[in-house]
């Protein structure tokens, strides 16, 4: 290999085919944050993978210049666990939908996570199904009104993050579409990271879901909707006017003229337990400010190493397996 | 061929020498019947004899004690002729308890040898059969040689001085029953006496008890009035050669590794867990040492797409499954298929629909792994026909599976998957390479499917510099690869990845007849090779007009197969399923087809082949 790498720019990262999403669609935005995250990883085009399932969201690989699999729904972290484990050199990224990876493809999600294999996965929440034209999904709110819920859907939601982490995920961040720049920055530690990373990304699907997220992104609301977290910093938000303080077990959100900063909840991204992350998906507009950033980064052995590993130790304390040797083993015998 | 230890000295009784015994031993599934079997298969194969075995035992791991859902049997029969099956009627049936008994005597040859164990047939025993009466007190059992051993008195008294518990001691009395069959078979018991030694390392007084077991019965037979003689049954004419006794899913799993070795390829296994399959994924999890990746996944379906990123990746990527996961996979295989990757998928069947009867065997998959999937999705089929052949059917699989870019599906079935036979290995140095070529940049624009003459498209992989490419479900453009929806070029891709399928054809061996040129046709597919290829040469040997063709790959058939059907006045095929193979036949040769179908479970016995054959030439 050559030591010195070329240094690649966001357009060497995009491939000739026509984008075809809707105009408008949030999906553009997190493609265009990922041509800009790449190149500063310094990993070769050729040595990117990305794996989707089937979705709106799934069309992402075709858009990019590197290896690429648009695979069936559902299943991307499958492919995924297989290529890693096989070819553990590979930077390998999954892009998934709310229905892709939450409602078909729920499973391998959670397993995938479990197993912290070292892949990112990608999911593009825009709280329904796009590409088959605007069914409710496992993240559409109770009451949402849909094509197949015309009197509201009766579903409880699944929460991206508190599953993510009730798989134990190493690696869990939400962040925003258009938020350019918390993008960039989530995406860059979610590749950083070594194991599963989870990212969940708000995206706003302007056709069949406009404005899900607009609380989060309106100039007038979002001060009092979104918690940023940092890492070992207080819980402050509302143009720094307003806290998070823990009662008991019960988060509360408390004037920061009425209470002093360190009575506040610190942000400890990798604290070994999950609870303080699990307490943070919780928080739910529009009782209270949702959390973006990293909620969760610790370090666990990876699948693809681990599988990796035992074949190295067996080799090297048994020899390389030789085929005759095989082929002979147990009771043999010899007609002359 | 005894060895001799003061412990086990040859017998002084005389030895009747017979061409071929059918044993079957049956008895409670925690009775060890099945370890009895394997260890009377192995020390028969290795004094020279040729054998091949039946292993049925009940879904249930521990089914209630003494009842008859619990029997669990297995049959062997060794030879000194060349066999095909594991017998149809039985010489000696052991039985352990009285449901085992009834439940098995139907098959016992009059005038054969019936061992019980006496001490089994209380009223409790009888009543766990749901027996009103004794049946060793019936006259039924009059036309056999009914030898009545109390089994368990026998084993208790001769591991007492083990000082091990009663319990335990019980436990042991499957060896006193494989030492009396091993003395009245004149079977070498060295094999098993190192068997015992290493199972129960560790383990000094168990060791120790089913040694003096084994001995206790072997005296018995040596000291019992019951019997005046031994049997042998003499090494068997086999091709020179090295052998070893093989299972099915032992030969599949050593197919694979020699494939992956022979490409210089990593071996990547992903499964889920499912009789009759999973042995395939407990033997290739011992080879890591070879490379060998294997990945239990959350369920059949992420077995499968893990295969395919692994295929993706460019290593041997294999996943193994019955029928109901096979099921789940229809989807992954039609991805894999369009994606033009090769990898293999091995179907190992078992009694269907649904969960159906998963430790018993059946050959209806077929039309499943041929039509089961959505769209235009046809792929190569290979079929093994014996345990041994599993071994070859692997490698032929990844040859054809690299050679044209496709998935292949082999099908096994669970009576090769747990059937033994001889196996003579194959020297490693004259199993031919296979040839697998990755592309690298040249400076032109990439076309990641650009095809050769065999319509074969380029297996470029991540980490390749300057090849970068994009694949998925959605129909591509042939050449470049990108997505089209153009009407035109969908049919031309369904054609052309069709024609691919069919070129196969080109390269597999012509289909061989065994027999007469004329009159009547058996053909066949699978694990009924043995029964029908014994069936039609009986057939053949009384003066009639019989041939047998015996088919290996479903998907193509071989290029001889429609003049060959034409050449017979009759065609018969022998199917353990309700005529999956038939239909296929019918719908591509204008032939007139007969079809002869059992769906219980079971193989074909010969004369259920014979019969037919008969019944069709008067
Ligand atoms: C097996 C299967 N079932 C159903 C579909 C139809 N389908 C395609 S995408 C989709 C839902 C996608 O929703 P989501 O994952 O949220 O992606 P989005 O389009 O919103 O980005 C469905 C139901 C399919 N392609 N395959
Ligand atoms: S349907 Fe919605 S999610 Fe899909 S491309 Fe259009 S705007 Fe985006
Ligand atoms: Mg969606």
């Amino acid at each position: 290999m050559s030591t010195e790498l070329p240094v690649l720019k966001p357009a060497d990262f995009a491939s000739d085919q026509d984008v075809r999403w809707c105009p408008g669609c949030g999906d553009y935005s997190i493609l265009a944050q990922m041509k800009k995250v790449l190149p500063e990883l310094s990993i070769p085009l050729e040595e990117t993978v990305f794996i989707s399932g089937i979705g709106c969201s799934s069309r992402f690989p075709y858009y990019m210049n590197t290896y690429g699999m648009h695979s069936i729904h559902g299943r991307a972290p499958a492919f995924a666990t297989g290529l890693k484990s096989t070819r553990p050199e590979l930077s390998v990224w999954v892009i998934t939908g709310d229905g892709d990876a939450l409602s078909i493809g729920g499973n391998h999600l959670m397993h995938a996570i479990r197993r912290n294999i070292d892949i990112n996965i990608v999911l593009f929440n825009n709280s329904i199904y796009g590409l088959t034209k605007g069914q409710y999904s496992p993240t559409s709110k109770v009451g949402h009104v849909t094509k197949s819920t015309p009197l509201g859907s009766i579903d409880h939601p699944l929460n991206p993050i508190s599953v993510a982490l009730a798989a134990e995920a190493t690696f869990v961040a939400r962040s925003i579409d258009v938020n350019a720049k918390h993008l960039i920055k989530t995406l860059t530690r979610a590749a950083q990271h070594k194991g599963t990373s989870f990212v969940e990304v708000y995206q706003n699907c302007n056709v069949f879901n406009d404005g899900a997220w607009d609380y989060m992104k309106d100039k007038a609301t979002k001060a009092d909707n979104v918690l940023e977290l940092e890492n070992g910093k207080p819980m402050v938000f509302g143009n720094g006017e307003k806290g998070i303080r823990l009662n008991g077990f019960t988060p509360e959100i408390v004037a920061l003229k009425d209470v002093p900063v360190d009575d506040l909840l610190f942000h400890d991204e990798s604290c070994p337990d999950p609870q303080l992350a699990f307490l943070l998906s919780r928080l739910k507009h529009p009782h209270f400010p949702e959390p973006i950033g990293v909620f969760r980064s610790v370090e666990r052995p990876t699948y693809d190493d681990e599988i990796n590993r035992q074949v190295a130790n067996a080799t090297e304390n048994q020899g390389e397996g030789q085929l005759s040797d095989l082929l002979s083993s147990g009771d043999t015998w010899t007609v002359e | 061929m005894i060895s001799t230890t003061d412990q086990f000295p040859p017998t002084s009784k005389p030895s009747e020498s017979v061409n071929g015994v059918t044993v079957r031993l049956a008895g409670d599934s925690g009775d060890g019947m099945q370890l009895l079997g394997s260890q009377l298969t192995n020390t028969s194969a290795l004094s020279g004899n040729d054998v091949a075995t039946f292993p049925d035992f009940p879904a249930e791991i521990r089914a209630p004690r003494g009842t008859r859902a619990g029997v669990s049997g297995f049959q062997v029969q060794f030879s000194a002729e060349e066999i095909f099956t594991p017998g149809d009627g039985l010489d000696a049936l052991i039985a352990m308890n009285p449901a085992a008994l009834v439940t098995n005597i139907e098959d016992l040859k009059p005038g054969g040898i019936l061992i019980v164990n006496s001490d089994s047939f209380a009223e409790k025993d009888l009543k766990l059969a749901k027996l009103d009466t004794n049946p060793l007190d019936s006259d039924k059992l009059e036309s056999y040689r009914l030898i009545q051993v109390p089994m368990s008195k026998l084993t208790r008294t001769a591991v007492e001085e083990t000082k091990i518990s009663t319990k335990l001691a019980d436990r042991c009395k499957n060896f006193f029953a494989m030492g009396l069959v091993f003395w009245l078979y004149g079977r070498d018991v060295e094999p098993t006496l190192r068997f015992i030694e290493a199972k129960f390392r560790g383990k000094e007084d168990v060791s120790n008890a089913n040694r003096l077991a084994l001995k206790a019965g072997w005296n018995y037979g040596e000291t019992t009035e019951d019997f005046a003689s031994t049997y042998q049954v003499p090494a068997a004419q086999l091709e020179p050669g090295t052998y070893r006794n093989i299972m099915g899913n032992q030969a599949l799993a050593l197919g694979l590794v020699a494939a992956s070795k022979l490409s210089d390829k990593k071996l990547f296994l992903g499964s889920y867990p499912i009789t009759p399959a999973s042995d395939v994924l407990h033997e290739l999890s011992k080879f890591k040492r070879f490379g060998v990746r294997t990945f239990q996944a959350e369920d059949e379906i992420a077995a499968v797409c893990s295969a395919i990123g692994a295929a993706f990746g460019g290593s041997m990527a294999v996943t193994t499954s019955s029928g109901p996961g096979i099921a789940l996979k229809g989807e992954g295989i039609g991805l894999g298929l369009i994606l033009e990757l090769p990898f293999i998928v091995i179907d190992i069947q078992r009694g269907g629909p649904s969960t159906g009867l998963p430790t018993k065997t059946e050959q209806s998959d077929l039309l499943m792994v041929m039509h089961g999937r959505n769209g235009e999705s046809p792929l190569p089929i290979i079929s093994a026909s014996s345990p041994a052949d599993c071994f070859a059917v692997a490698i032929e699989a990844w040859r054809i599976a690299t050679k044209f870019m496709t998935p292949v599906i082999i099908l096994s079935d669970g009576y090769i998957a747990n059937g033994a036979e001889p196996w003579k290995m194959p020297a490693v140095e004259e199993l031919p390479s296979i040839e697998i070529g990755h592309p690298v940049a040249d400076g032109t624009p990439f076309e990641p499917y650009r095809r050769n003459d065999d319509l074969a498209r380029p297996w470029a992989v991540p980490g390749t510099p300057g090849l970068m490419h994009r694949v998925g479900g959605l129909e591509k453009e042939d050449g470049s690869g990108n997505v089209s929806y153009d009407p035109q070029n969908h049919q031309h891709m369904v054609k052309t990845r069709a024609q691919k399928v069919q070129n196969v054809a080109n390269v597999i061996d012509d289909l061989e007849v065994d027999g007469a040129e004329s009159g009547l046709l058996v053909l066949s597919w699978g694990g009924t090779l043995g029964a029908c290829r014994t069936a039609a040469r009986m057939c053949a040997q009384q003066g009639k007009s019989v041939g047998h063709a015996h088919l290996r790959w479903l998907n193509p058939f071989p290029k001889n197969l429609g003049e060959i059907l034409d050449r017979y006045d009759q065609v018969l095929i022998p199917e353990l399923n309700t005529g999956q193979l038939r239909l296929l036949i019918k719908s591509e040769f204008s032939v007139n087809v007969e079809g002869f179908n059992k769906v219980q479970g079971k193989p074909f016995a010969v004369s259920e082949v014979t019969e037919k054959i008969n019944s069709m030439l008067t």
